[in-house]
């Protein structure tokens, strides 16, 4: 017989079911099985916080994605940036910028595209991703986004390759690009900023401890991040007359990336350790002093070729490592208990539980 | 059909997914850790019954838990706790049976007059204290399972609708449709839902796999593997609606016994995922038996991470703007 429960009541009732143990009442001791630590060299922002759990055994899984998806991150933030760059640089004459800008893009992207669906468990359903529009799914919501920018910046791309080809074989359809060219570089533009943007929410909306406790800011860290890469690749390729304005958003997107990054950590609570500690730690910390010395450069950008280069190699590589050490840092707080059971256990011992304030009599 | 408590907030998940008034009542599990043995027939069941490919399986020198936690090749978890804590008053049965008189169970040999079997259950006097017979150690099991979230983070974020909210009100995944993104592995608060890694030849690898509450087997109307299985109503099947206040009256039974410790887990349609499907009734803090205390559905805060990257966006492209609109250099 079952154990089932129907409407009509319980059924097949055993004594079983009266059975009562552990009646010495009373609350279990703390002490019993205390998260693991690991100890030494980590730095920790908040005093030690006891904790109980299952045998230190994660509650929450870590993502099952691997590099692909932070190498994703960075290339669509990159990709994203140079679309806004290219179309800058299209209407206030830039050509070497504009060029570099569109073709960075569109090998970004392609970059991003590779990665995104080698990351997947059953890469050949790729396409399934386009049966639903789904606004409670962040991906779902970037999947669009992708499909709408991706064609605007690959056409915009292709234009800068026609306008590479001799006269004589610019035939048929390709005598169109001249007219493709300045729309579909700005339509790209305008679609370029929500693919910066939503990979952070992406990252934020699961129950990952280190990315759901930084949405608020992490954002703008990623759109910081992106202004930052695409710059760096515009010093990187440019010649110095075309490079004021990507010196400017060097400059900007470097400070925004920096500050919005040390709010976020102070606003994490204890979520915000894994971004100091082990290999994320070092990410971080080398994401910092890179970008730190890429804007310092791109100050001096515009005088010398080399400068800019290695200033904007700096900012590529701090934008890297930024989106990695994020990523590692999420990883690491979901395989750690401590950072699942502290921040709900000391919201529940303050009496502050998460609860639907239901109207009454609803 | 979604309303102002889609993302937060006690609903119907069926309804509010857009099934028609004459929907089946919504189905759970109510699992009362209480008394569970820890015999693992609803891991057993549950693989046999859909088909789980054995893996995980190593000795792990956790009690009696040798098959780790809930992931894609364990959809029924049970976990063994022991504590140096006095298991206190236990009814087995047993002694009742002694005081009323041993019942013949017709196993042959079975002669022995009734007192002889009493004598044999030394029952103590009123007011004699056997506490000192009794060591300061119990054993805690629990039987974990997919909690079937009246606001399941994972099906929210599943870009291809492969999870889905059944008639039930329970969900399931679609295993001709998941393309393996992992999306809904790090959403789920409870760390259910796992890609399917291996073994090398088990159907479905690389895609999402947890408890379907056996939809198959309550389109044909019957109850679970597992709670078909659980041989001591551990493991209780039925009407959510039912099940809730079944519970409540259990947890104020053992309360009366003196069982202080005994608490619900996931039954209030006000937390912070609108209610479980499946609940649990434990004897110690969630976090013992590996439950976050308060879990959120992540998606709650989802509207108000898209205005925040929204205005991020703007940012991006306000910052690019002016970037560009500076002096000529």
């Amino acid at each position: 017989m079952s154990g089932s429960v129907g409407r009509e009541g319980v059924q097949d009732e055993r004594p079983g079911i009266d059975a009562t143990p552990g009646s010495s009442g009373g609350r279990t001791g703390r002490g019993r099985r205390r998260g693991r630590r690991r100890g030494g060299g980590d730095r920790s922002m908040v005093p030690e916080a006891t904790f109980t759990s299952y045998y230190g055994r994660p509650i929450v899984k870590p993502s099952p994605w691997e590099a692909d998806i932070p190498a994703y991150l960075f290339a669509g933030g990159l990709a994203a940036g140079s679309s806004l760059i290219a179309a800058g640089a299209d209407l206030t004459n830039r050509p070497t910028l504009r060029r570099s800008g569109r073709l960075g893009a569109i090998a970004a992207l392609t970059f991003s595209m590779v990665a995104l669906v080698h990351d997947l468990g059953r890469p050949a359903r790729f396409v399934n991703m386009l049966r639903v529009a789904k606004l409670t799914s962040p991906m779902s919501v970037g999947t669009w986004i992708l499909s709408f920018y991706g064609p605007f910046a690959a056409a915009a791309a292709a234009t800068e390759l026609v306008a590479m080809l001799p006269a004589r074989h610019r035939v048929g359809p390709l005598r169109l690009a001249p007219y493709v060219d300045r729309p579909a570089g700005v339509v790209a533009a305008l679609f370029a900023p929500p693919v910066a943007a939503y990979t952070a929410v992406l990252l934020a909306d699961t129950a990952t401890p280190s990315w759901h406790a930084a949405y608020k800011e992490l954002p703008f860290v990623f759109v910081g991040s992106a202004a930052a890469a695409s710059a760096g690749l515009g010093l990187v390729t440019s010649p110095l007359s075309e490079t004021g304005p990507v010196r400017r958003l060097a400059l900007g997107g470097a400070v925004l990336e920096l500050v919005m990054e040390h709010r976020m950590e102070h606003s994490m609570g204890i979520a915000a350790e894994p971004l100091h500690q082990g290999q994320a730690g070092r990410l971080m910390r080398a994401a910092k002093v890179l970008t730190l010395a890429g804007a310092a450069a791109s100050l001096l950008a515009g005088r010398s070729r080399t400068v800019a280069a290695v200033s904007g190699a700096a900012l590529l590589a701090g934008s890297a490592c930024t989106r990695f050490g994020v990523f590692e840092a999420g990883q690491a707080s979901a395989r750690d208990p401590r950072y699942t059971v502290v921040p709900q256990r000391e919201r529940l011992e303050r009496g502050e539980p998460v609860r639907s304030d239901r109207a009454p009599g609803a | 059909m979604a309303g102002k408590r889609s993302l937060f907030g006690p609903v119907d998940p069926a309804a509010d997914a857009g099934y028609d008034e004459d929907h089946p009542t919504r189905k759970g599990f109510f699992t009362d850790t209480s008394i569970c043995i820890g015999c693992k027939a609803c891991e057993v069941a549950c693989k046999e019954w859909n088909d789980v490919p054995s893996d995980h399986f190593e000795m792990l020198g956790s009690s009696y838990d040798n098959s780790f936690s809930l992931n894609a090749n364990q959809w029924r978890h049970v976990a063994f706790i022991e504590q140096p804590k006095r298991l206190g008053e236990q009814e087995s049965g047993l002694r009742r049976q002694a005081v009323e008189g041993a019942v013949a169970l017709g196993m042959p040999g079975l002669g022995a007059p009734p007192d002889v079997l009493k004598a044999e259950v030394r029952l103590p006097e009123s007011g004699e204290d056997d506490a000192v017979d009794r060591p300061d150690f119990r054993w805690l099991m629990s039987s974990d399972v997919c909690k079937h979230c009246t606001h399941a983070a994972c099906l929210d974020v599943c870009p291809t609708g492969s999870l889905f909210r059944s008639e039930f009100g329970t969900v399931v995944v679609q295993d001709d449709i998941c393309n393996g993104c992992g999306y809904c592995v790090p959403a789920c608060p409870y760390g259910v839902i796992e890609r399917r890694k291996g073994p090398k030849g088990a159907k479905n690898v690389g895609i999402a796999q947890k408890c379907t509450l056996c939809y198959d087997r309550l389109d044909a109307g019957t109850t679970p593997a597992c709670a078909q299985a659980c041989p001591t109503q551990s493991i209780q099947f039925g009407d959510v609606e039912e099940l809730r206040e079944r519970a409540n009256a259990r947890v104020e039974t053992l309360h009366e016994a003196g069982i202080m410790d005994a608490r619900l887990y996931g039954n209030d349609p006000d937390d912070g995922v609108g209610g479980a499907g499946a609940f649990f009734l434990l004897l110690d803090e969630p976090e013992v038996y590996g439950f976050p205390p308060d879990p959120v559905v992540t998606t709650k805060d989802l509207p108000d991470m898209f205005r925040k990257a929204g205005l991020a966006a703007v940012t991006l492209l306000a910052g690019a703007a002016i970037s560009f609109l500076g002096k000529r250099g």
